[in-house]
This record gives C-alpha cells, structure tokens and sequence, in this order.
C-alpha cells in the first residue's frame, strides 16, 4: 500500500450531505474485476449529462459544467472537502478506488460513515474528521481563494490553511501506524497466525458446530 | 461492575488479541461471498502467493449481476458481457480455492443474505462478514455480522480475521405492539426516521423491546438488514425460541448433541439485565404507521398518511438544502400527500424483503385483485431459488400473475439494477428494497422505499394507499 505521511494540495469542494458510494462510484462501474480505472467515473451521474457505461471513452462525453469537479480551478484537486456522512450507503471499495484514481489523497468531513471510513485506509487515502465549524470556514475560504490549498501531516495529525492556521485531528493509532509505512495488514496480522491458530482449536473443541459441513 | 451487552459478549468470544493501540483481532466464523466485492480479493491473494486460510468457512453465490429471466441459460443467459465476466470469475476463483458456491443455476443460488439463513449457514453466536453491507441481515440470529470492503475480504480469506475497534453499543427499543398490517420494514423505516442515516454510526444496535421478539425472523431479518441505512454497521436481536426454532434441521445446523449444547450456548446470547449502553432510544409500536420514503436518503420518510415536508420549515441549512435538493430530483411538490404519489412500477424483492413470508403478505394483497394499468411493470423476485419453489408450492406465483405481477427468478434485481431490471428516467417506484439514493435503481429513477404490503397495496392502486385500507 503506497504510505501516506504528509501531503499539500488543491481543495475542491463537496458541498452536499449525505454523499453516498452509489454516487461516488455508480453501480454499473462495479463489474470490473480491476482495482483501477475509476477514476473517469468518480461521481458520473453528476459529473456527466448523460448515462455513463463501463468500459466507455469518457472524453467525448457531454459534462456538466455546474459540477465542481468540471470547474477548471478544481481540476487538479487532491483534497476533497465534504460535508456531514460522507461515503454512506454500500460498502463497495470501489469508491475510496475511484476517488485516489482520481487523484485525491485526503478527503475532510465533519463525519464519515464507518465502511467506508475504514476502506479509505486501506488504499492509502486519509479521512480526516474535523468539526463541522471549521469545515464550514475552510468551505468558504476554499471558495474564496482560486488555488486555495491545504497541508495535511498525518505525524502530527494536523491541517493547515495557506494563513498558517492549524486544527488537529484525532486517527487510531493502529490506522496511522499502517498508513505512515504503507503496511500490508495481511502482513501484520500474519505475525499473530499462532495466536489465529490456537484460538481457533480451542473454538473446535467448545463449539464444533461452527466448523460443521452442510448435512 | 455492569453486565454485559450482547455485543460485548459476541466480541469477546471471538477476540483473537487485543493490541496495544487499540485494535484488536477478530475471529470470522462464516464469509459470505459474491461476484462484485470478491474478484480484486481473490486477485491480490494470488499476486501475494497466499492460499485462504479455512476454505470451509466461505460460501459464495453469484447474486449483484444475475438476470432474473432465462436461467436455464446459466452464465449464457447474461447478456451484458461485462457482467457476465463477473459472474464466471467467480465461479473460476471458487473453483481454484475449492470454495463451496451455489452458481447461478443451483436451486440454493439466491441473494447472499437470503441464503446464509436458508442454509443454516448463518448460526446464533457467528460472527460473519461479506463484502456487502447489509450484511447486518444475519445480526438477528444474535451474530456479529457486518458489512467489510474488499481489502478486508481479501484480509479474512488470507487470516481468518479482521482488525477491528470495539464499537459503541446502542439499544433500540420497541415497546408494546405493532398494529395491524404494520411490519418489520416499517419498523426500521420509523427508527431510521427516528435517527437519521448516521444516528448509528460508531454503533452496534441492539434491536430490542416486546414488539421485536413477537416478530418472525423474517422481519428481525429485515430491521437488521437496514441498520446499514442507520448509519450502524451492525444490528442485532438477542436468541430466543424464534429464532432457535428456525435454524433446526437446516444444512448446515448441528444435529444431536451437538445441536444440544449449542442451543445451551445460544441461550446465553442476549444483554444482561445490568448491561449498560452508551445511548437508548425508545419508540412505541403502537405509534409506527406504514411508512413511504418520499426523498433520496432513507432517513427520509413518513407515516402513509402524512405528506411531503416543506423545506422553508426545516430550520437546520444543511437538511433544508437536503429537502430541497431531493425533491427537486424526486420531481415532487412540499405538503403533497403521500397517497398522491403516481407511481411507474413496482418491485418487490431485494435482501430486505424476499422472504417466504414477504411474498405471503404481498400476495394477500394482491390475491383476487389487478395491478392499476397505469403502472409500466410490477415485479415479484424472489430472495433464492428455494424461496421461489416454496412461494410455488404454496401457490404464491399463480397469485402474482393472475394480478398482473411478473414472477421473476431470484438475484439482487432492480435493488441496485446492475442487471436489466431497471428504472427509466423520472419513473417512480414502490419498491421493498433499502436505498432510495438517487440513480440507485436506474439513472434519474425514484425511488419510494416500503414494505411488500405497500409495495402490494401501491400496485393495485398505481398510487400508495394505506394497506390497513384494504385489509378489511
Ligand atoms: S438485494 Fe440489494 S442491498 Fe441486498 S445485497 Fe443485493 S444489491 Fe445489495
């Protein structure tokens, strides 16, 4: 998994609520068996007019040019600002996938819902919850200001806005660790496989029925 | 000290190690798999030379991408190539690995959710993942169920287990009884009204109260099922002889002695007296109406006889925005009633509501009565293949088509319409699945989330109606 330790860029604006992963990635784009090529399809149904298909040319495709993402000063946009439960609804990966196809790295909310708050991690994106207040103050500088940009340092848990202002954050430290050195958690948790084993015979022997064929 | 919840007594028992910072190893009992969440799992297994780590904890079922005509075709039958490409990676991956699969002409084929608890897969006292997030569906047989992405997939088929944080735990209590032609959907439509899409985020529910343990496991299956659209990952239902009573003489269910000490076992599962939760909401059964979603989040929803909201009355901006945003996109007007929304079609089915007794209480319905002729469609579609066989044997099928209602095989459907089954643009539909999101069930699609009665009742009168009406 590629680490994440600090990043600065470009901050586009999400301003609805309740973004959920069907429209962050529609359903039709789940039938890759791939991990990659999202990205085109990140928020189709807002950011196209018309009915996006898998597997289509996307350039020659009629945008809607009221989509944030479609406003040239966002193009290259790697934090995306979001409103309350972000990414609720399907559990599917595909939208921490499209959303770093994309190009993001960070996406800040004033909360997330729980999958996909976890499946972020997992693809070297970082979630970052701050208080509704500040959200809505760094909407509104992100609006006024072409370019605006935002620091994120996962060390020090950290925002900081080009005037210098920084608000902390809070991220457990088992995600953190993982994220700081890009680390396989299949790896890791393959050091305790003993502990996975033992557990296991203890739980053949109180309660055999879990581990039962179909009669 | 305090008792414990049942949630707490679930994650103890399948605690692998606690580690310092906070996360800790849990133990999965059952996988569940399908072809949507699974092929980029199986994938990086490979890429990373690792072999699962218990073959016979997972189950998979090709559901998301089947179409519900023509199975006697099998994968033939799928006619979008993209999603029948889906559909053979899982039938090669689970060849591979030697993973039990019911495949798309399997008479045990069905929705993964459906399935599990029809197979006696799914046991009191499991802990069960998929790559789905309704999975919360199994939490009512008193498991620790949950919905995981296809990292964690990967993961549990690699370990065995999942690095998880304890969640907080939440009680959600209905007291007294339901009226009549109220049910389980209702229910969970009125605690989600209650509070809010993220009102159980961090949370596990406990689904708890008399009018709860008086309901089927058909209806704890489907209020769990839509903890999810609560914000909370898992919900549960303590055991009791419902559920003890449905999972005996199931395949995969122990028999003998062992059946015997389970059921010992199981009897253990439910909150102590002195546990404590971090938050109890409490609703009263009599109180719940049969509800009709009217927006695009499934917090958005009211009794039948009430109406649309007035966004210029929601004080808070950004749920103001919300109201406005979603009824401009659902095409409707503030403070119509809710019995005045026309509708296109109607679907009933989905892992919410395409159990036996979900089919039994549309086709009481619909039995002796037509479908409007101002509705396009309305589809039946069955939550497995041996829910379809046993609707046939009790004569359901012949119900619904005598009515005008199209008798479908079963799948996932025009729940999410990754096959053919969807919505045109700016159609309304009565539908008993979960999501009313917007394009969730076709691209500019409406969607009006209810119950198969309602959904039954909606048909009949190509506008909602309040079932209770027709009950008489
Ligand atoms: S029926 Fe709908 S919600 Fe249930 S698993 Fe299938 S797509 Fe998901």
């Amino acid at each position: 998994m590629r680490a994440l330790q600090q990043h600065q860029g470009i901050v586009a604006p999400m301003d609805r609520s309740n973004v959920d992963t069907d429209m962050i990635i529609p359903k039709q784009f789940l039938k890759s068996i791939k991990r990659t090529g999202f990205g085109p399809n990140l928020f189709d149904e807002l950011r196209y007019l018309d009915e996006g298909k898998p597997d289509q040319d996307c350039s020659n495709r009629p945008i809607n040019p009221d989509f944030v993402l479609n406003q040239d000063r966002y193009k290259n946009a790697s934090v995306l600002l979001a409103r309350r439960n972000f990414g609720c609804g399907s559990s599917r990966e595909h939208a921490p996938w499209a959303l770093d196809d994309f190009g993001f790295r960070v996406i800040i909310a004033p909360s997330f819902a729980d999958i996909f708050y976890n499946n972020c991690f997992k693809n070297g994106l970082l979630p970052i919850v701050l208080d509704e207040e500040i959200v809505e103050k760094l909407f509104q500088e992100t609006y006024d200001n072409e370019g605006y940009q935002l620091s994120v340092d996962l060390e020090t848990k950290t925002v900081t806005t080009p005037s210098g202002e920084s608000f902390s954050f809070e991220v457990d430290d088992f995600r953190r660790h993982c994220l700081l050195n890009g680390l396989d958690d299949i790896g890791v948790t393959l050091e305790d496989a003993d502990l996975i084993r033992e557990y296991e015979n203890q739980r053949r022997q109180t309660a055999p029925w879990l581990f039962n064929a179909a009669h | 000290m305090a008792g414990k919840t049942l949630y707490d007594k679930l994650w103890d028992d399948h605690l692998v190690k606690q580690r310092d910072d906070g996360s800790a190893l849990i133990y999965i009992d059952r996988h569940l798999l399908h072809e949507v969440t699974s092929p980029q799992a199986f994938e990086g297994l490979r890429l990373a030379g690792r072999k699962p780590w218990r073959i016979d904890a997972n189950i998979a079922t090709p559901d998301h991408n089947v179409p519900t005509t023509d199975r006697e075709l099998g994968v033939e039958g799928i006619v979008d190539p993209v999603s029948r490409i889906q559909v053979e990676t899982l039938d090669k991956n689970c060849d591979e690995f030697g993973i039990l699969e019911f495949k798309i002409k399997d008479q045990r084929q069905g929705i993964v959710h459906v399935i599990g608890p029809e197979q006696g897969a799914t046991l009191p006292g499991m802990s069960i993942v998929c790559g789905d997030s309704h999975t919360s569906t199994h939490g009512a047989f008193g498991c620790l169920a949950h919905g995981i992405g296809t990292s964690e997939v990967e993961h549990v088929l690699a370990t065995q287990c999942l690095v998880q944080q304890k969640m907080k735990n939440m009680l959600v209590k209905v007291n007294g009884t339901l009226g009549p032609g109220v049910t389980g959907k209702d229910v969970v439509l009125a605690i989600i009204a209650r509070i809010g899409t993220a009102g159980g985020t961090g949370y596990a529910i406990e689904f708890g109260g008399d009018a709860i343990h008086d309901l089927s496991m058909e209806a704890r299956m489907t209020i769990c099922n839509m903890s999810i659209e609560a914000g909370a990952r898992v919900g549960m239902v303590s055991v009791d002889d419902t559920t003890i009573d449905y999972v005996r003489g199931r395949p995969f269910a122990p028999r003998g002695e062992q059946w015997d000490k389970a059921v010992d076992y199981w009897r253990t599962l439910h909150s102590d007296d002195d546990a404590e939760f971090d938050k109890v909401v409490e609703l009263d059964g009599a109180d719940i109406q049969p509800q009709v979603s009217w927006g695009t989040s499934p917090e958005m929803v009211t009794g039948v006889g009430g109406t649309v909201p007035d966004p210029t009355a929601e004080e808070d901006p950004i749920k103001r925005e919300g109201i406005v945003r979603a009824l401009k996109y659902m095409g409707l007007d503030p403070n119509m009633k809710i019995t005045d929304i026309k509708l296109d079609r109607v679907f009933i089915g989905s892992c919410t509501n395409s159990r036996i007794e979900d089919l039994r209480e549309a086709a009481k319905v619909v039995k002796g009565r037509k479908v409007s002729p101002i509705l396009k469609q309305a589809m039946v579609v069955p939550g497995s293949g041996l829910v379809k066989t046993q609707a046939e044997q009790e004569g359901l099928d012949r119900i619904f088509i005598e009515a005008g209602l199209e008798w479908r095989d079963p799948g996932c459907s025009m729940c999410l319409a990754m096959n053919a089954d969807k919505l045109g643009q700016g159609e309304h539909c009565a539908s008993t699945s979960n999501r009313n999101f917007e394009g969730r069930q076709g691209f500019g699609g409406r969607t009006h989330l209810v119950s198969p009665a309602m959904a039954a009742a909606a048909a009949v009168n190509g506008h909602f109606v309040d079932v209770r009406e027709m009950m008489n």
